[in-house]
């Protein structure tokens, strides 16, 4: 069969026949097809709410809530507003995050790194660990925490009392606060100027040991501004000492600052199972490290400290950095699952709002947006993170 | 028996001393009492067939490898478990690795100056002055801002050599740096080896390259199954191999 090899001059393929042509056709019936279909849901939306009666719109968040939320970051009561309540899960949500988010993050390193111990029972405890965590779905999770808490701890009045003012019971946790002086303001206002001052130090460090060579005990000096100064000014405030302890009245405990049962939980299930996955991902950033590296390092004499804080982390950082992400917003968006064990967080008020109101749009519009954004703000930062400590290859 | 064998006897020190070493890779036995002494300014190239332990041996030099019988010296600083002795030995002992092993987040001006900073304490500006200088001597200088994926294998490998360098070693010891190479660039990290040899810095080497040993070496040691077989100077050792397995090793690799 002859081979034809004047493609060029030879008549122009039809449209159909055209690979770009073709691509033009698919990609306009596709757009088309998804615009067809938006329309029509959102006009049967419409016409169908006008035929209920419900006014759509966001109006609602201004009308009385009437409802009361079990724990809240600012003030709020029946009396407030739709918008408030919506402002109270958001918080809820977020301090649920943020906490749940450190605290996987260093129990995921620490189990991660003892994944990699040569201590036999270490090793395999930790292997365990992730291997349970990982592998029980997080709802049964939550519910087993949960029921840890208010079925198997004891009432409020044979609390457990490990230490003196911190009790434990099915109501939830008491821990004492120290009472509100003027010192303890002092030592916040301290600590900030420690931080800050510490990034200062550690600046001026690395720019002595370019000039002199002579390293910097940065740890110590660190740990003595973020600790020291708030010591200090607690001190110079008259170093007061007085607690406000939980103490049990007549029904319920008194003083004191609670985590209720519902946040203890959910608090505890989405650290201790994001954890299993983090431990995994730092078990494999370690590892993805090759071992030649570490023998050239030791090889020019880094003890071995250096070795792991110059050579291995950076390098497995790269590795770890992306999938922790991802792990990031899983937990942020599984803290909606506290809508089962009923934290108010914001799906759970939420709900609420939505079934006083019938505005489920609405409602459901919110929840999208706030973990939209909750969950692109993370991922700006850690892309952010990521590209500061990239690796060039060519 | 050889000049150096009496030096170690007489319990002459030369800056390498290894007394009865033995070594054991959990069943199999790696080294079987290594008695060897390196003189200062000697160039040393050990052979062997693989898996003879001649890679294990000069690894036991700067602890990468821990030995379980016998004592290794290496400048007056015995190498026991004492962490201490350690540190200070790897500061003296630098180390050509086949796989080059540079820190792929750090550029090679980088790479260069990260022992020195962290370990002499040199101030940065000095620290990159002499690596620059280093760099020159590998011929590359241009390279320093470059990051090591970016460089060829030869290119990687002389600045492993500068590397080790940065930290005035006295001693150099490399384990097959020219295996991992594309023929045409063996020749680039041998030319490099051979200038520092003749500057007079003692140097261990591994290596398959014959043409190497016979231009640079005052010994050649023959190794096979743990057990050094054979050692003398470069010319006898080539053309009048005492042992039977030395013969059979130097048929096979001179053949073609």
């Amino acid at each position: 069969m002859a081979v034809d090899t004047t493609v060029n001059s030879a008549p122009r393929a039809s449209i159909w026949n055209d690979p770009r042509g073709r691509a033009i056709i698919y990609q306009v019936l596709v757009v088309g097809g998804v615009v067809l279909m938006f329309w029509y849901l959102i006009s049967n939306t419409m016409e169908n709410l006008q035929n209920q009666q419900i006014a759509s719109g966001f109006g609602f968040l201004d009308r009385e809530a009437g409802f009361e939320i079990s724990e809240s970051l600012i003030d709020f009561s029946a009396a407030s507003n739709y918008g408030s309540a919506f402002l109270v899960g958001i918080l809820n949500t977020f301090k649920v995050s943020v906490l749940g988010i450190a605290i996987a993050t260093i129990l995921g390193i620490l189990i991660g790194i003892a994944r990699l111990s040569s201590n036999w029972l270490v090793a395999k405890l930790a292997m365990s660990y992730v291997e349970l965590l990982r592998n029980i779905p997080l709802l049964l999770q939550l519910f087993f925490w949960y029921g840890v808490i208010t079925v198997s701890l004891p009432g409020p009045r044979e609390a457990i009392n490990p230490l003196p003012g911190v009790f434990l019971s099915n109501r939830g946790f008491k821990v004492p606060v120290p009472e509100a002086h003027f010192a303890f303001t002092m030592a916040g206002v301290a600590l900030v100027i420690g931080v800050i001052a510490t990034y200062v130090v550690m600046r001026w460090a690395k720019a002595r040991q370019a000039r002199t060579g002579q390293p910097f005990p940065m740890l110590a000096a660190g740990a003595g501004l973020i600790v020291g100064l708030p010591v200090l000014a607690w001190l110079l405030g008259g170093a007061p000492t007085t607690l406000d302890m939980p103490e049990l009245g007549r029904f319920r405990f008194t003083g004191g600052i609670t985590l209720t049962p519902e946040f203890a939980a959910l608090l505890f299930g989405l650290a201790t199972y994001t954890a299993a996955f983090i431990a995994e991902i730092v078990r494999s950033g370690i590892l993805a490290v090759s071992y030649g590296q570490t023998e050239a390092a030791s090889a020019l004499g880094l003890r071995k400290g250096l070795v792991l804080r110059l050579v291995v982390l950076p390098q497995a950082l790269r590795v770890i950095i992306p999938p922790t992400t991802s792990q990031y917003l899983n937990l942020t968006k599984n803290s909606s699952l506290a809508v089962a064990i009923g934290y108010p967080d914001l799906v759970h008020v939420g709900n609420t709002t939505l079934n006083q109101t019938g505005q489920a749009i609405e409602a459901i519009s919110i929840f999208m947006a706030v973990y939209l954004s909750l969950s692109l703000a993370i991922s700006a930062f850690m892309n952010w993170y990521n590209q500061r400590i990239a690796l060039v290859e060519r | 028996m050889t000049a150096h064998e009496m030096a170690a006897e007489t319990g002459q020190h030369g800056i390498i001393q290894m007394l009865g070493v033995n070594k054991w890779f959990g069943e199999f036995h790696v080294l079987r009492d290594i008695n060897l002494s390196v003189d200062q300014g000697e160039k040393i190239v050990i052979c062997g067939p693989s898996g003879s332990g001649k890679s294990t041996l000069i690894r036991c030099i700067n602890a990468l490898e821990e030995y379980q019988r016998g004592q290794i010296i290496v400048d007056g600083v015995p190498l026991t478990n004492n962490l201490k002795n350690i540190d200070a030995v790897r500061s003296e002992v630098g180390m050509v690795f086949q796989q080059f092993n540079l820190f792929p987040h750090l550029t090679v001006l980088e790479n260069l100056t990260l022992a020195p900073i962290w370990v002499r304490k040199v101030p940065k500006r000095e620290a990159e002055e002499t690596a620059m200088y280093f760099l020159g001597r590998v011929k590359i200088p241009e390279q320093a801002a470059k990051y090591p994926g970016q460089l060829s294998g030869g290119q990687q490998q002389r600045v492993a050599i500068a590397r080790s360098l940065c930290m005035r070693p006295k001693v150099m010891l490399f384990d097959e740096p020219t295996s991992a190479l594309d023929p045409e660039m063996i020749k680039e990290v041998l030319d490099v080896m051979i200038e520092l040899a003749n500057e007079g810095i003692t140097m261990l080497c591994v290596t398959h390259e014959m043409g190497f040993a016979r231009t640079v070496a005052n010994r050649v040691i023959f190794m096979d199954r743990g057990q050094i077989i054979e050692q003398n100077e470069p010319e006898e050792f080539f053309n009048n191999p005492q042992s039977e397995r030395t013969q059979l090793f130097l048929s096979q690799i001179l053949s073609h």
